[in-house]
């Protein structure tokens, strides 16, 4: 049950914007967020006014989209960093990204507490395994998911300790999707 | 959900989920996902991991008066994307790229039709109807091919990919896609690359039908 487990702050906050469109929880995520969408922006390659437009966009989509945030599914980071990947490039590339479609759920589905924690600590062993790499491959997976390397570096890229993640975010997705149903 | 077998290989999904992979592949890419609960799942898995690097950046200040600036936005009307939904075998993604309409065929020659989605520098996205037992002609490629089967199945030197399996070619296959047996084959190709047919009449046919 939600109301007896503690969730992260960011979990909680963001909650609390998507179910009651709560203000003063919007804001304190965007005195995390902003500062850091604007350094991504930065390192993206968005110039002059662009970059805090991309802010803007994307804090802007995080109150307007917010009842697809779905903390089963992905950590508040994650989904922020999806949104202003996209975001970047339909602005830098004049493009629309192609995103899949969302997953439709019975409305009475009630959220799974486990699986939202279980999401959270698998995001917090990803950041511990990321912040105790070696300075080169650290660097190396920032320009990654920064988007500063090519396809073809991606693809010679090797090594990434994301297999346990995976693995285990993969687990949670089969078990959520044998619980929802409607799923297409 | 359809049995997929045929996965989109590590490399391409981390291009993707990063905006590094050209337009013609992140369309097949978003389609796939559309069907594929496995992939979705690794899609989430990569998110989590720019997500992680996202909060692990220092900090930016931001304007002073950027706040105030979207708290007041806030209430204000926005004008919504439209989403296209799925249609019949035809995934989100692609209807979007159809923006919402049925594809436009042209007959390749054999029986074959195709629908071109988009064609320019990064490359280009098409769906391709192929009647049962016929084949895609013989070709190489000068770059990357991914081909996501939608209807029916065809089968080629690799393999035999059904709904939902994605096969994954580069230039060092050469291979000839044969419809399999019963409904026709509807597939979603894309290449960052002209194809090259072997035969002399494709070759000729092909500044054509920008194959
Ligand atoms: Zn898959
Ligand atoms: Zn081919």
């Amino acid at each position: 049950n939600q109301s007896t487990v503690q969730f992260s702050e960011q979990t909680t906050l963001m909650l609390a914007v998507r179910d009651n469109r709560d203000r003063a929880a919007f804001a304190a995520l965007f005195d995390f967020f902003a500062p850091r969408l604007k350094g991504f922006a930065i390192r993206s390659g968005a110039k002059g006014g662009q970059v805090e437009d991309i802010v803007q966009d994307v804090m802007l989509t995080v109150w307007r989209k917010a009842d697809q945030f779905d903390p089963q599914r992905a950590q508040v980071s994650a989904w922020i960093y999806q949104i202003a990947r996209n975001r970047q490039i339909d602005v830098m590339r004049k493009e629309n990204k192609p995103v899949p479609e969302e997953l439709h759920y019975e409305v009475e589905d009630e959220p799974d507490a486990g699986q939202i924690l279980a999401v959270e600590q698998e995001a917090e062993h990803l950041k511990k395994a990321i912040s105790r790499l070696k300075p080169e491959q650290r660097a190396m997976i920032e320009q990654a998911y920064l988007g500063e390397l090519s396809h073809q570096d991606i693809r010679e890229l090797t090594g990434l300790p994301l297999g346990t993640i995976k693995s285990r975010i993969r687990l949670g997705l089969e078990k959520l999707r044998h619980e929802l149903r409607g799923i297409r | 959900m359809a049995d997929i077998n045929h996965h989109i290989p590590e490399s391409l999904l981390q291009a993707y989920a990063t905006g590094s992979l050209v337009h013609p592949f992140a369309l097949v890419v978003a389609a796939h996902i559309s069907l594929c609960t496995e992939c979705r799942a690794g899609l989430e898995a990569h998110n989590a991991a720019g997500g992680a690097i996202l909060e692990s950046l220092p900090d930016e200040p931001v304007s002073d008066d950027l706040k105030v600036r979207i708290l007041d936005q806030l209430d204000a009307p926005f004008k919504q994307k439209p989403v296209y939904e799925r249609s019949g075998v035809y995934p989100g993604p692609v209807m979007e790229a159809l923006k919402g309409a049925a594809p436009r065929w042209r007959r390749v020659g054999m029986g074959v039709r195709q629908s071109i989605l988009s064609a320019g520098q990064d490359g280009s996205v098409r769906l391709l109807f192929i009647p049962p037992g016929q084949a895609v002609p013989d070709h190489s490629h000068n770059g990357l091919e991914l081909t996501l089967v939608l209807q029916g199945s065809f089968s080629d030197e690799t393999g035999r990919y059904g709904v939902g399996d994605l096969e994954v070619a580069n230039q060092d296959l050469e291979h000839t896609p044969i419809a399999d047996a019963g409904a026709p084959c509807i597939c979603l190709a894309a290449t960052d690359a002209p194809l090259r047919f072997k035969g002399l009449v494709p070759r000729i046919l092909q500044p054509v039908f920008r194959i």
